[in-house]
């Protein structure tokens, strides 16, 4: 059952791990990597130094006359409340990527943690992690995140970021245990046990390198998760609405009724970046899968009849 | 056996996590949700009222927190849902959730249904005719549609569709409110006429995540022995496609769309918000906003029940298609 949905990913990237330096050349060589990274990239830039591409100071101050249409002054117009659009666009960049990276970091290392154990240990500690994964997995889990946002008193980033990792790890766990099922028998690491290696070392040493790969792809898969369910909490008002975050403009274009009052850019611009920074994310990330599958890997010459049959 | 037993436990289990997450939740959070609850309806309900909704609610202060868990079980499984204690003050739970229920499976059931089928079926033929015209152009852009938030496409959709066309297509509720409910067919259009916009959003944004995984299943088949035997036996490419390897690539898919049925009301929730369409995950928003907390907890116990039931749907489903899956047992 398990076995059936780790579809891709998982398992076949037998050839993968032997060639370590290759993953960053292949990566390179993916145009779809590239342009996410090269989006990320951008991100990154504005996140870390809005003042860059702005000269507004503090974006959140009423400074400006109210519903201005774009002009040099203000790129994207302002805001029915007297805000540059713009300006709130690059500062909300921080909360977003920090959001993301964080929680998708977190909730990669938990995945590992609970999935490999959970392979490692076998027997009854298996069927428990598992068990527990798999309710994780199933469970709706925003609506979960809605109730809990809203008796944690409408979340500071600490508690959105806390509802992520706990909601958004399941589905690495359940890929990661399988993958570590099928290396376990191997013989690199039958050898390390019988040189009598302790299993801490085993796990960091030798099994975690071989699935470098997958956890990448694990953590771009949570990142993206986290980037879209955080828009959609704070676009519903239960994020810190005094934040500056693309999800928080959201909410209060929404809540100034943007789209019918003329002003669509200032809900439109926000969502195109929330869009921009996932597609970046599921770029990298089907990038990795073609990657690790190269059966995935689009078909450039002619020859695509014969090359489908022969598989690899 | 064993595999039914397996699966029936662990249907049990999920449902036992979510309402016991759903029981402590409210009693382990700072600030007290039954203090506010107490001040809230102060003045507008009688002491008896009061108690009554406290104990279809799962508390009674005096017994022990064991006592109350077990109530609260019983309440929640037998349909004693209590009554609302937001906007909607003092109606039943079930009544409200019962009116939203309806529209919900209408739209977000059947869109998620056709998104799923339609996107399998491209991607089979995606995946088939492997670096054809189809197979070339159709990958990177539904990478991209399945990482665009569900509700952004709805507002642009709203912009697009209703505000630049003057209202063309409405953008707020799930009829014309000046149409009374009934049979006709004025009514039934005006009905479809509101779930187009909705429905559309839905499509675009889950409908790539199926062709992808579907195209990337078809691939892995396609280098199957029994593939090449079809084949070689000189069968038609249709016959092929569809029943050697199409039917095997449609099962991992099969138990990915059960898996993934809770992003998919989580993006629901979404659209409803945005287009004010009063199903159950804009009933949900209306909630959290009235801290209605009994509505709440019965509807996160809805939509994982929801989710069980499609789980076991293809269950069966999977068992039907797949003679290992039934012999296995």
């Amino acid at each position: 059952m398990t076995a059936l949905l780790v579809s891709n990913a998982a398992a076949e990237n037998d050839d993968g791990p032997r060639r370590r330096g290759g993953l960053w050349t292949s990566f390179r060589h993916s145009r779809k990597a590239m342009i996410g990274l090269v989006i990320f990239a951008v991100f990154t830039v504005a996140a870390l130094f809005p003042g860059w591409f702005t000269s507004v100071d503090d974006p959140n101050a009423l400074q400006f006359a109210p519903a201005l249409p774009p002009s040099w002054d203000h790129l994207l117009g302002t805001t029915a409340l007297g805000q540059d659009i713009w300006a709130q666009l690059v500062y909300g960049t921080r909360e977003s990527l920090i959001i993301a990276v964080v929680a998708g970091l977190f909730a990669t290392v938990l995945s590992a943690l609970v999935g490999i154990s959970a392979a490692y240990l076998g027997g009854i500690g298996d069927e428990v992690l598992s068990m527990i994964t798999r309710i994780f997995l199933v469970i709706p889990t925003f609506p979960l995140i809605i109730i809990f946002a809203t008796y944690a008193g409408k979340g500071t980033l600490l508690v959105v970021l806390i509802v992520l990792v706990v909601t958004g790890w399941s589905y690495g766990a359940n890929q990661l245990r399988a993958q570590t099922l099928s290396l376990r028998n191997r013989d690199f690491l039958e050898s390390a046990r019988v040189r009598g290696e302790r299993r801490s070392y085993i796990i960091v040493a030798e099994v975690l390198p071989t699935m470098i790969s997958l956890l990448v792809a694990n953590f771009l898969g949570a990142a993206l998760y986290s980037v879209l369910t955080a828009a959609g909490l704070q676009f519903l008002g239960l994020g810190n609405p005094n934040s500056i975050s693309w999800g928080t403009m959201l909410y209060w274009s929404q809540n100034q009724q943007a789209l019918q009052t003329g002003m669509p850019l200032w809900s439109i611009a926000p969502g195109l970046c929330v869009a921009l920074l996932g597609t970046s994310f599921a770029l990298m990330n089907y990038a990795f899968d073609e990657i690790s599958n190269p059966a995935l890997r689009p078909v450039r010459r002619r020859r695509a009849r014969r090359a489908d049959t022969a598989g690899h | 056996m064993r595999y039914l037993l397996r699966r029936g436990g662990f249907f049990l289990l999920t449902l036992w996590a979510a309402l016991t997450l759903n029981f402590f939740i409210p009693r382990f959070m700072p600030g007290s949700p039954l203090d506010a609850l107490r001040i809230r309806t102060k003045d507008k309900l009688s002491t008896e009222a009061l108690a009554q909704m406290l104990t279809a609610f799962g508390f009674k202060p005096n017994e022990n927190i064991f006592v109350q868990y077990w109530d609260y079980l019983g309440h929640m499984l037998t349909g004693q849902w209590g009554i609302s204690i937001g906007g909607t003050l003092g109606q039943p739970v079930s009544e409200i959730v019962m009116h939203a229920l309806p529209w919900t499976l209408g739209l977000v059931g059947v869109t998620t249904v056709i998104a799923f089928l339609l996107g399998s079926l491209i991607g089979v033929l995606a995946g088939w005719r492997r670096g054809g015209k189809l197979d070339s152009v159709l990958p990177p852009i539904f990478v991209i549609t399945s990482a665009l938030p569900y509700f952004w496409v709805g507002l642009l959709l709203i912009l697009v569709f209703s505000v630049w066309t003057n209202g063309w297509l409405p953008s707020d509720f799930n009829y014309d409110t000046s149409l009374q409910p009934s049979f006709s067919w004025e009514f039934i259009g005006s009905v479809l006429q509101h779930a187009v916009l909705p429905a559309a959003t839905i499509l675009i944004t889950s409908i790539g995540g199926w062709i992808l995984t579907m195209r990337n299943n078809m691939i892995t088949t396609l280098a199957e022995d029994y593939v090449r035997m079809g084949r070689a036996k000189g069968l038609s490419g249709w016959r092929v496609m569809t029943t050697y390897a199409g039917r095997n690539a449609f099962l991992p898919n099969l138990s990915g769309f059960a898996m993934s049925l809770g992003f998919v009301i989580s993006g629901s929730i979404l659209v409803e918000y945005v287009f004010n369409y009063p199903g159950l995950g804009y009933l949900l928003y209306n909630s959290v906003v009235g801290t209605d907390y009994p509505v709440m907890q019965v509807l996160f116990m809805l939509f994982t029940v929801a989710v069980l039931f499609a789980l076991i749907a293809c269950d069966v489903a999977i068992a039907w298609l797949d003679p290992r899956a039934r012999t296995e047992g």
